[in-house]
This record gives C-alpha cells, sequence and structure tokens, in this order.
C-alpha cells in the first residue's frame, strides 16, 4: 500500500515541486549600474611609433602605392596571414599619415579605434563584440567590466590565434590510487 | 556548532603531550569536553536550510576560526544569498573553444578542489572528431597533443549545467542539495551523507566525490569562500560547479569566464535582455546538453561562427 | 518472562555440535575480516574501493540490490501459507521470514559500508533527520526497507515467543501483519528498482520493464536460498519438511524463471533491434565495447546457468532428483547473483554519461567488507534458525529452558 502512496506521491508531487525556475523572458532591472571600461590597448614595438618619424612625406618624398615586397618591417611581412595574397600595408595604414588608419573611405582612423576598421570586413565579429557576444570581457557580470578591443587578442597582421599547449589531462580513474599522496 | 563539522573531530588538534603544565591539561580536558559536546551537536544539527540566519551566520564565524588556524591565513567564509531578479545564465561557444583547459585549473584553484588523491576538477574538457559532432561516446576528455586545437578536432568543456529541473536534487535522500533562487545548485557540505544518488542521477558527470581527505596545500588555498560553494570540503562528501557563488554573488565574473584565452565563455543574468548571455542566446543558434532528458538547463552552448 | 526466554534464547544459540561450532567459527572470521577491511576503508575513505566518480556505484551496491531480491522472496512463501492455509509450506514459511530478516539487515549494512558519510544516518531517518520525500526513491528505499525488517522481526518474535510458553501464536496480530508483509515484500523490490529505474541519466536502467524483471528475478533467487536450507534442516534437525513443500516451491520457481527468461528477451530484443545509441550499455555487458570485456564471461555464464536451471525445474522429474535440483538451486542463485549484482549497477555506469569507459572491479577492501557482511548476515540467519527449530518442533520451550518456574499450563509446544 506505501508503494502505491508513494508512486501516487510522486506524481502529484513532480508536477509542481521542482519547475520553479523564473521565465527568461521576464525583465527585471539590474541593480547595479554597468559600466564598460576600455583595456589597456598593447603597446607599440619599442620606438617605432610614432611612424611619421621614419615614414615622413617631407623627407621622403612620395609614397609608392604599387603592392609590393619591402626592404623593410620584415617580421611583420614574414608573419603577415591576414589574407596575405590580395592584401598590403596601405589597405589598412594611412598612405598620407602613417600615424593613423584609414576606412576604404579613405576617413582616417586612429590606431586606439583600430576596431571600426576590422569592423569594416568583419561586421558580424563587430556587431557581436559590442554585445559582449564576441571577444572577452572581465570584472563584474553585472557592474564594472573591462573589455578588449580586437588587437588585444589578435594580432592585426595575422589574426589567427596561435595553437596553444594544453594543460595537463586529468588522472585516469585506473591511476588514482589511496596513499600515493 | 563550531569549528567541528569537519571529519578530524575536535579535539585532536589541541592536544600537546609534551607539556604537563597543569594548567594547559586542564585547558585541553575543557576543550575536549566541549568538542564532544560540539561533535554531539553537529551529529543532531539541522539540514543549512532549517537554520536561522543568525544560527548561519554563527557557523561560519566558526569555520572562519577554523580554517584560518589550519590555512594560516585569514579566511572568510560567506554566506551571501541571491539577489533579486537575478538568475545566472552561461553561454560557451563551442566554434571558439580550443580545448586548452585553462578553465579547469583556474577553477581548481579558485574552488578549493582537492589537487589530487582524489583529484578533483569540476570541468572536463571533451575532444571529439569534428567529423562526428557533439558525439560524447567518442570523446576522449585525457587528450594530450602537444598543441590544441588539433586539426579535425573539437573541444566541449562541460561542467554543471544548472539544471531547472535537477535530477539531483530530486533524488537526494536527505534534501542536502537544491537549487537556489538564482538558479545555482547547491549542497551543504555537512549534511550529505555520501550516497552518490546523485552522482548516479546527473547526466552531465557534474557531480564529484571526495573518495579520500582532499589534499589542498595551505599556500595555494583560495581564503575567500562561500558556505555553499568553495570552502574546504570534508572527506566523504558530493561538490560541484557553483557557477562560482562565492564570486557571481558579489557581482564578479567566474573564474573560468576570466581565464578563458579566446573568450569562449559567457556569463550573465538571463533576466536582464542586456546581458552577454542573453544577447548571444538572442542572436546566436544555441543548443542544450541532452536536450531530452527535459533537465532544462542554464548552460547554454552556441556557435558564434 | 523475556528474560527468561532471551536467557533460553542464548544458551540455544551458544550449544551445538563440532559442525555448528566450527560453521559459527568460520563466519565470525569473515566478520573479522569485514571489520578489518572497513576499519581500513573507514580510515582512507572510500578510495580504498575502485570506485570513481565514473563509476560511483559497485560491489557494495550491487550485493545490496541482490539481497533485497532474497529478502522480498520471503513472500513467496508466506502467501500460500497464511493466506491459503496451505500445510505443507507454512510449517517452513517462518524460514522465509527469517531469511528475510538476515538479508535486510545485509541490505542495510550494505548501504552503510557504501556511505562516504555513514556517521550522518541520522539525516535519513523520519523526524531527526531530513528525509527528501515524496521526491527521492532512496529516501522512501530506506523506509520500506526499515518497516520490512520491523513487521518480519515482529512476526517472527511474536510466533517464536508464544512457541517458547507452548501457547499458539495471537492470529489477530500475526494474520494482519503478514498480510502487511507481502504488499511490502512487493513494494522493498520495487522502489529498490525504482532507484535506478527512475535515473533518466542511466538509459540501462531507465527501461519500465526493470521492476517486473527485479520481482521476478527475486522469486528465482530467494526459494533457491530456502530449498537448499530445507534440506539441511531436515538432515542435521529432523524438522520435519515434507518433499511436497519442497517440490511446490521448485515449480512455483520453474514458472518465475520462465517469466525471467522471458523479460530478459523482451529487453534484448528491444535494445538491439531498435539498436539506439542506448545499446551501449547492453554492449558492454554481452559483448564489451572494444577492448573493455570485464562483464562479458560473466554475462553469458549468467545465462547458461539460468538458461540450464530453467530446464532443470521444468521437468517434473528432474526436479525430483534431489542432486539435480539442488544443482539448479546452485546455478539460478548464480545466474540472479550475476544479473542483479554487478550485471545491473556495473553497465548502467559504464560508459559514463560523458561517454568515458571506466573498468571497475572490486578491490580487496571491498571484497573484505562484503564477506564480513555477509558472515554477519549468515550468522544472524544460523542463529535465528537454529532458536526457531527446536521451537517450532517443540524440543525447545519454558518447561524445558527452566523447568523451576514454568507455571501450569505453559506446556511443551507438540510439534506441528
Amino acid at each position: 500500500m506505501l508503494w502505491m502512496a508513494a508512486a501516487l506521491a510522486l506524481t502529484l508531487s513532480s508536477a509542481g515541486v521542482i519547475g520553479t525556475a523564473i521565465p527568461p523572458t521576464q525583465v527585471v532591472k539590474v541593480q547595479k549600474k554597468e559600466k564598460l571600461i576600455e583595456a589597456e590597448k598593447p603597446p607599440f614595438t619599442e620606438g617605432i611609433f610614432p611612424c611619421s618619424q621614419c615614414h615622413n612625406l617631407k623627407v621622403n618624398g612620395k609614397v609608392n602605392p604599387t603592392r609590393r615586397e619591402l626592404q623593410f618591417h620584415d617580421e611583420i611581412q614574414s608573419d603577415f596571414h591576414h589574407d596575405s595574397e590580395n592584401r598590403w600595408c596601405l589597405d589598412c595604414h594611412d598612405a598620407n599619415n602613417r600615424d593613423v588608419l584609414h576606412l576604404t573611405s579613405g576617413a582616417a582612423v586612429p590606431f586606439t579605434e583600430s576596431y571600426k576598421l576590422c569592423g569594416q570586413c568583419h561586421g558580424d565579429k563587430y556587431r557581436d563584440w559590442k554585445r559582449g557576444v564576441h571577444g572577452k570581457r572581465v570584472g563584474q557580470w553585472n557592474g564594472e567590466k573591462t573589455y578588449f578591443l580586437c588587437v588585444n587578442c589578435h594580432n592585426p597582421h595575422s589574426p589567427r590565434f596561435k595553437s596553444l599547449k594544453p594543460l595537463p589531462p586529468p588522472i585516469r580513474p585506473s591511476d588514482m590510487n589511496r596513499g600515493k599522496r | 556548532m563550531s569549528a567541528c563539522e569537519n571529519s578530524g573531530g575536535c579535539g585532536s588538534e589541541v592536544v600537546d603531550p609534551g607539556r604537563r603544565d597543569v594548567l594547559k591539561f586542564l585547558a585541553v580536558g575543557a576543550t575536549m569536553a566541549t568538542g564532544a559536546a560540539c561533535d554531539l551537536e553537529g551529529f543532531f544539527r539541522k539540514s543549512f536550510r532549517e537554520l536561522s540566519p543568525a544560527d548561519v551566520r554563527r557557523m561560519t564565524t566558526g569555520w572562519e576560526r577554523k580554517y584560518t588556524r589550519k590555512y594560516g591565513k585569514t579566511v572568510t567564509v560567506s554566506e551571501v544569498g541571491p539577489m533579486d531578479g537575478v538568475k545566472f545564465g552561461y553561454g560557451l561557444d563551442l566554434s571558439r573553444c580550443i580545448g586548452c583547459r585553462r578553465c579547469v585549473y583556474a577553477c581548481v584553484e579558485e574552488n578549493n578542489q582537492s589537487r589530487k588523491e582524489p583529484q578533483i576538477q569540476w570541468i572536463r574538457v571533451l575532444e571529439m572528431d569534428k567529423a562526428h559532432g557533439v558525439d560524447l561516446n567518442h570523446s576522449d576528455i585525457y587528450y594530450d597533443a602537444a598543441t590544441v586545437p588539433q586539426p579535425g578536432k573539437f573541444y566541449m568543456p562541460i561542467q554543471c549545467q544548472q539544471c531547472d529541473d535537477p535530477p539531483c536534487v530530486k533524488t537526494c535522500p536527505v534534501g542536502a542539495t537544491w537549487k537556489e533562487k538564482d538558479g545555482i545548485v547547491v549542497i551543504d557540505y555537512d549534511w550529505c551523507i555520501g550516497c552518490r544518488c546523485c552522482m548516479s542521477a546527473c547526466p552531465y558527470g557534474a557531480r564529484h566525490f571526495n573518495w579520500a581527505e582532499p589534499s589542498l596545500p595551505a599556500q595555494e588555498m583560495n581564503p575567500k569562500t562561500h558556505v555553499l560553494g568553495n570552502r574546504p570540503r570534508p572527506k566523504g562528501v558530493v561538490e560541484k560547479c557553483t557557477f562560482c557563488i562565492q564570486r557571481t554573488r558579489e557581482g564578479l565574473y567566474p573564474a573560468c569566464v576570466e581565464v578563458c584565452p579566446v573568450g569562449a565563455r559567457k556569463f550573465g543574468n538571463l533576466l536582464d535582455p542586456e546581458s552577454e548571455i542573453r544577447q548571444a542566446m538572442d542572436t546566436k543558434r544555441v543548443f542544450i546538453l541532452k536536450e531530452d532528458l527535459a533537465t532544462h538547463p542554464s548552460f547554454f552552448y552556441f556557435y558564434a561562427t | 518472562m523475556a528474560i527468561s526466554f532471551l536467557r533460553g534464547s542464548g544458551r540455544i544459540i551458544s550449544q551445538g555440535d563440532r559442525a555448528y561450532k566450527i560453521w559459527v567459527g568460520s563466519l565470525l572470521a569473515l566478520i573479522a575480516i569485514g571489520l578489518f577491511a572497513y576499519s581500513f576503508q573507514g580510515r582512507q575513505g572510500l578510495i580504498a574501493t575502485n570506485l570513481r566518480d565514473q563509476v560511483s556505484w559497485g560491489f557494495y551496491v550491487g550485493n545490496f540490490t541482490f539481497l533485497v531480491g532474497i529478502a522480498a522472496a520471503a513472500v513467496m512463501l508466506v502467501i500460500p501459507a497464511y493466506v491459503y492455509d496451505w500445510g505443507p509450506i507454512k510449517e517452513v514459511a517462518i524460514l522465509g521470514e527469517l531469511l528475510a530478516i538476515s538479508a535486510i539487515i545485509m541490505c542495510l549494512l550494505f548501504v552503510l559500508v557504501d556511505m562516504g558519510r555513514p556517521d550522518r544516518f541520522l539525516h535519513i531517518v523520519p523526524f531527526l533527520g531530513s528525509p527528501n520525500w515524496p521526491m527521492s526513491v532512496m529516501a522512501w528505499d530506506a523506509l520500506v526497507l526499515n518497516i520490512y525488517l520491523g513487521v518480519n522481526l515482529a512476526v517472527v518474535v511474536h510466533i517464536l515467543y508464544t512457541g517458547f510458553y507452548g501457547k499458539a501464536y495471537n492470529k489477530k496480530i500475526v494474520i494482519p501483519l503478514v498480510l502487511f508483509s507481502i504488499p511490502m515484500a512487493v513494494s522493498i523490490h520495487t522502489v529498490t528498482a525504482f532507484l535506478y529505474n527512475g535515473m533518466a541519466a542511466r538509459p540501462f536502467w531507465n527501461a519500465s520493464i526493470l521492476a517486473p524483471r527485479f520481482i521476478v528475478s527475486a522469486f528465482c533467487s530467494g526459494p533457491a536460498v530456502l530449498l537448499i536450507l530445507f534440506q539441511v534442516l531436515r538432515k542435521r534437525t529432523g524438522l520435519p519438511i515434507k518433499d511436497e513443500a519442497i517440490q511446490k516451491v521448485a515449480e512455483l520457481m520453474a514458472y518465475a524463471m520462465f517469466l525471467n527468461l522471458f523479460l530478459l528477451g523482451a529487453e534484448l530484443f528491444k535494445e538491439y533491434y531498435s539498436a539506439t545509441e542506448h545499446l551501449l550499455y547492453t554492449q558492454y555487458f554481452w559483448s564489451g565495447i572494444g577492448t573493455h570485456t570485464t562483464l562479458v564471461k560473466y554475462a553469458w555464464s549468467g545465462l547458461a546457468a539460468s538458461l540450464i536451471a530453467f530446464f532443470i525445474f521444468l521437468v517434473p522429474k528432474w526436479r525430483r532428483n534431489m542432486t539435480l535440483l539442488n544443482v539448479g538451486c546452485g546455478l539460478i542463485y548464480f545466474s540472479v547473483y550475476i544479473e542483479k549484482g554487478m550485471g545491473l549497477v556495473i553497465p548502467g555506469m559504464t560508459p559514463d554519461t560523458l561517454g568515458e569507459i571506466y573498468e571497475y572491479k572490486p578491490t580487496l577492501v571491498e571484497w573484505g567488507v562484503t564477506a564480513g557482511i555477509y558472515g554477519i548476515g549468515f550468522l544472524v540467519f544460523t542463529f535465528l534458525v537454529k532458536l526457531a527449530v527446536p521451537i517450532m518442533s517443540g524440543h525447545f520451550s519454558a518447561v524445558e529452558a527452566e523447568p523451576a518456574t514454568s507455571a501450569p499450563g505453559e506446556l511443551s509446544a507438540e510439534a506441528h
């Protein structure tokens, strides 16, 4: 008899007891004010900026806009994997003012806002990034959080993530024995 | 209920057989007597959920004292409850995860898991073939390639899914585990009897057992703890991911979100449409693990690209 | 009165011939081994077993499940004996209840040694603890097991006590309790089956056929123990157990064995014909997965034993041959031990919920603890039988125990 009562009780209670979760559609105000803080931008290579130190129109004269192998910036050229078949420096770096980048429209963009340039081609990532879906934020989920710019994580000349050495695998259950502390 | 909920017993650490001082002897005797008394109190104590806030505070202060002594650093044990209007949700971008296991170890350090013998890790990262899709039966958690990601492979970290209909909670014979208002499924380490029904019931392998006295080196112990979260656990009880309850209830991101080098982990309030997790759910294709079991996880896998 | 009963009982169990003393001595040795192993496990923690997160239940829980079946089987004898007043079985039905008591004690001990925190057992006790009713099947299981133990103890103690003083037992007490113990027996095995059955995470257990299979297999293994026991007692104590009773039980067992095989076949057909991803666990048991084949030999030898036993019990000429009958009992006992023990628990958890295969095998410590628990169970059973037999056959009563204090009217009971 008891087991029948048990079964009945189980049936009755399974309907109500557990499913107490709040539906995700319900909108409630979050108490804390969210605040986005930009992460510190990655530093340039020592002594390389401002670029106009060397790239100076007044000194060097006219810019050669032809796509070609340069005699300089070897380390960038050797590790240039950003549609390298079709692209080159001046697609992003401004020919007339090397201290800024430029959009396809020709509008200048400072290095600090390079994400605008990235967003031209990677519109979906740009959109996701602004929502916090792409990229990374750290700090407080409901308060002050630091967000990272594209170039904090991606090398603009070779944006694909480099592979990493994984941390060690877990100990297998058969190898986890007593007394081997 | 003071400093003796643990398996070690109360009096043992105070006894100093080297000194014959009568006063000392009396003091030890008194401590031992109190020890026995508080053991009895532990034996007959009420479950966590029946305790008044004052009782809980009294208990946590006791643990703070005990842990501080044991680990040689100031340990805090918070008992802060869920926030109003908050239900936590978690998103994991499978198109980003590279299987580097940074999350696994960040979690271990944050949450004071036993380091080895028994080794306890709340996150398991499964390596699977892209050719097969999500197929747990052909997964490998022991992959040890020189670098990740390996070609043709993808990686799927699995931890507690904080189900809305948690089978583990249903099955616990003593009600030692329950779902909090903010969606976190927690365990009362002092009420768990170690029968492991919840481990049988969990479809995600998320629950882990302290098969022996946990090994937690004092210098590695994270002193910022929560009573239902990362405070040191005794031998013989079950533990699991709590979305870093000690962090998230203070407004911080979980440790695994903070450490992820590829930004594959998203966390936030499911009730806030602007939160990162809701944005991911609204704009991406999302799936939940073992949907057919109707556990209704608060943990969502998605593909951002 | 109670004191003289206890004193008399103490005298009875402490006396016996050489074989009895050797038997009790070896059981005590087993218990000593068990205590030693358990104290080791107590110090180390359950890491002393081979249980791990991947396979978190094993030998202890397997033995527990099997013994619940043995305990439940007591009804098999109780139903015809008490309800239909069927003579030949009635005189031995009490032995079934004694077996149930011993089996339940072993069940509870197996649960206790499997617990990570046995010191917190009070947490599951009503009023003292916080049993998670009605949702937790484990909480129900603990309750029904204890009630079943209580009911059987009450019946047995009452019958023995009244028998001791040469009185007939009180039907107003015994009949309702016995009637109550019938659904209880069904419920202990059903609830234990539901404990597994309710776990959607484990497809191997999550089959509606599980509870019926539990019940049916209990009707095979439980009586098998009793049949052997009847013969031992008949030989050693002269307890008048008729061949008729043994044959009746054997016949009932034949039906149960057929059903058991049929249900197994039904389950295997469903698994192999539909061949979903859930087939994996059945496969692990019957053919292994890759190089992981630990259980395969047990699976097939269990099936073979079950088939042979079925035919022995089916053919009347064969089952009337006592040697063959005993072989059959041994075979079916072995078969159900595999099926409802490790063959149930381990494939349920291998591969684990994330697809990992960890091949579990019990450690020496687990064997030791298990041996100790069986030692306790057998010792309890031996003592109970030692007490019951002379009382039932009228060789032991208050008159004999303490002639000086026996009151008039308390005459030695006549043999039934």
